[in-house]
């Protein structure tokens, strides 16, 4: 009985992942063919003739280079901004005591209930009022303010024992010592955590560079890809080629923060 | 003495409160009050990139009530939430229940489904075109070999939601079942050893334990998954021509309001748009937190 139920519990799991992860190897698969190979019907499984060239045609039609550098930035702007606004913020909500301290956040935390499309049209006139629309600076901006962080870092903030700051007070701590000397290491986790969760977000935001950026070489490569699908649609085995290109590294790199992530996503449950 | 002392102390810690919250408010009050006001004020005025604004009252609001496209639109993506969350929770719910069973492989498993969460979605839409391909797509072929006709994945209009929907589900899935599997192990063993003791089937104990005690997370992932797939249009954009006849049948509020506010620069009325999606979802998720009391068990 035992034996039967735990075969089924692997042949579900089996299949998931290979519909999971069957769809990538067949990318994989597709590029590294000719483009006859690409459309033949019925199809081969593993390539006559395996080539690396589709990958070298697509690099030269198309930026990665460029798109994959103004991601990185795009990407640090955004979660260097917003690791110390979100935890100065975190700190004065769960350490300090002033008037209005609750009201304010719940006004905050209000917003998490607001669709981010109510904001976007007014976003894209701030941008064109400053003048920076079809900018690095203007992809990132929007980002640097996140409810949802605030409020990652004030629980983890809230955690900390509160005799660790009256201690530094009766010694002659500034508050701003406190939390920079005290506080901001001892949540160092809860940071890497929403450092992680916004490069994920920023990696895969679509909607705002498509609106605020007209040229490709101002992308971030989740929107330049899109202008690919675009362009050249025909040859199968070099948009592959592209596809593999900007899913490898990402895949890599989970693999080293998996635990990060895998957690982070499981705390939050943001969007993923 | 003491009383000024802690006065003192009292103001330099308010001071201190409102200057560690000041980047946070400034940009707040720029990228969220503002906009929030700007965009309702935006409703009430024929704005495009042309001319100045002017006040047109709720004009744009009749102009909704009587637009065919809107009201398709809002069909559709209801039957994209319709089609797609219960399928999210339903396979989310199995593939963390048994990720947590499994005694072998579970992290390779774990691993392997969670890909499509940290792969853009362009990509996924590029690899899905080529799967739906007519001619040469793996799954029409596939089909063909069975002898089953070929399919216009993203061209047929009563189709394409429900292809959109399958993209969906299958990159949506990987995240949810780590919520799931989060809630799953929060369940103390305890429970099920009395349910085993007490010779419960591993069925009985799925729908008496497991569900009722993992009922907190299911809402809350069910909250969260409403309200990203009312929110649908990467997928719609990124896999169906914008001319495309299937785009008529594909078009979700949000697609609509994209293009209506950055395609055809119709910015009032795309903000009025905007603030129906607002009402809509804040509705939705106000039943939904009204009606958990009839399922949702909290310890």
């Amino acid at each position: 009985m035992r034996s039967k139920n735990s075969a089924l519990i692997y042949i579900f799991l089996l299949a998931g992942t290979i519909i999971t992860i069957g769809p990538f190897i067949w990318m994989f698969l597709t590029s590294v063919k000719t483009y006859n190979e690409a459309i033949k019907t019925p199809p081969t499984l593993f390539p006559e003739i395996f080539q690396w060239v589709n990958y070298k045609i697509i690099m030269e039609k198309f930026p990665f280079g460029i798109l994959y550098f103004n991601t990185f930035l795009v990407v640090a702007m955004v979660v260097a901004g917003q690791l110390v606004i979100s935890s100065m913020a975190g700190y004065a909500f769960a350490r300090l005591r002033f008037p209005g301290r609750n009201v304010i956040f719940m006004i905050v935390l209000g917003l998490l209930m607001i669709p981010g499309q109510i904001f976007l049209i007014p976003h894209y006139k701030i941008m064109v009022g400053l003048k920076i629309t079809n900018t690095l600076i203007a992809l990132a901006i929007p980002g640097l303010f996140n409810v949802f962080g605030v409020f990652l870092l004030r629980q983890v903030f809230l955690t900390i024992p509160k005799e660790l700051d009256e201690a530094a007070i009766v010694d002659g701590c500034g508050y701003f010592r406190i939390y920079s000397l005290i506080m901001l290491p001892l949540a160092k986790s809860g940071m890497v955590s929403l450092a992680i969760l916004t490069s994920l977000w920023t990696w895969k935001n679509l909607m705002w560079p498509l609106i605020v950026n007209r040229s490709l070489t101002k992308m971030t490569l989740s929107a330049g890809l899109a202008f690919l699908i675009g362009e050249h649609t025909t040859y199968y085995e070099q948009v592959m080629a592209g596809g593999i290109i900007s899913v490898l590294p990402v895949i890599i790199l989970f693999l080293f923060f998996q635990r990060h992530i895998v957690e982070g996503i499981a705390v939050s449950g943001i969007k993923g | 003495m003491i009383n000024q002392k802690t006065t003192a102390m009292g103001q330099k810690e308010t001071m201190a409160g409102f200057l560690f919250l000041l980047p946070l408010l400034i940009g707040l009050s720029i990228f969220y009050f503002y906009a929030f006001f700007q965009n309702i004020f935006i409703s009430f005025t024929d704005m495009s990139s042309f001319g100045k604004p002017a006040y047109i009252g709720l004009e744009n609001y009749k102009r909704l009530l009587t637009d065919p496209k809107f009201w398709r639109s809002l069909k559709t993506t209801f039957k994209y939430v319709a089609v797609s969350v219960p399928a999210v929770m339903v396979l989310g719910t199995l593939v963390a229940f048994f990720l947590q069973k499994a005694r072998k492989w579970s992290s390779f498993f774990r691993t392997a489904m969670f890909l499509p969460a940290v792969t853009m979605p362009a990509a996924i839409g590029l690899l899905w075109r080529w799967l739906y391909n007519y001619e040469f797509g793996l799954i029409n072929i596939i089909f063909s070999q069975l002898d089953i006709a070929r399919i216009a994945w993203l061209s047929e209009p009563a189709l394409v939601v429900y292809s959109i929907s399958i993209v969906l589900i299958w990159s949506m899935v990987s995240t949810q079942m780590i919520i799931l599997l989060a809630g799953l192990q929060n369940i103390p063993t305890m429970y099920y050893e009395a349910a085993e003791i007490d010779g419960a089937s591993p069925f009985q104990s799925f729908f008496k334990i497991t569900l009722p005690l993992l009922s907190p997370t299911l809402f809350f992932v069910t909250i969260i998954s409403v309200i990203n797939i009312f929110q649908i249009f990467d997928f719609i954009f990124l896999m169906i021509q914008p001319t495309a006849l299937a785009m008529r049948y594909a078009m979700s509020l949000v697609y609509y309001f994209y293009d209506r506010a950055f395609i055809v620069f119709d910015k009032g009325y795309a903000a009025s748009l905007s603030m129906v999606l607002f009402v809509i979802i804040l509705l939705i998720t106000i039943i939904q937190f009204v009606f958990q009391k009839k399922w949702v068990h909290y310890n």
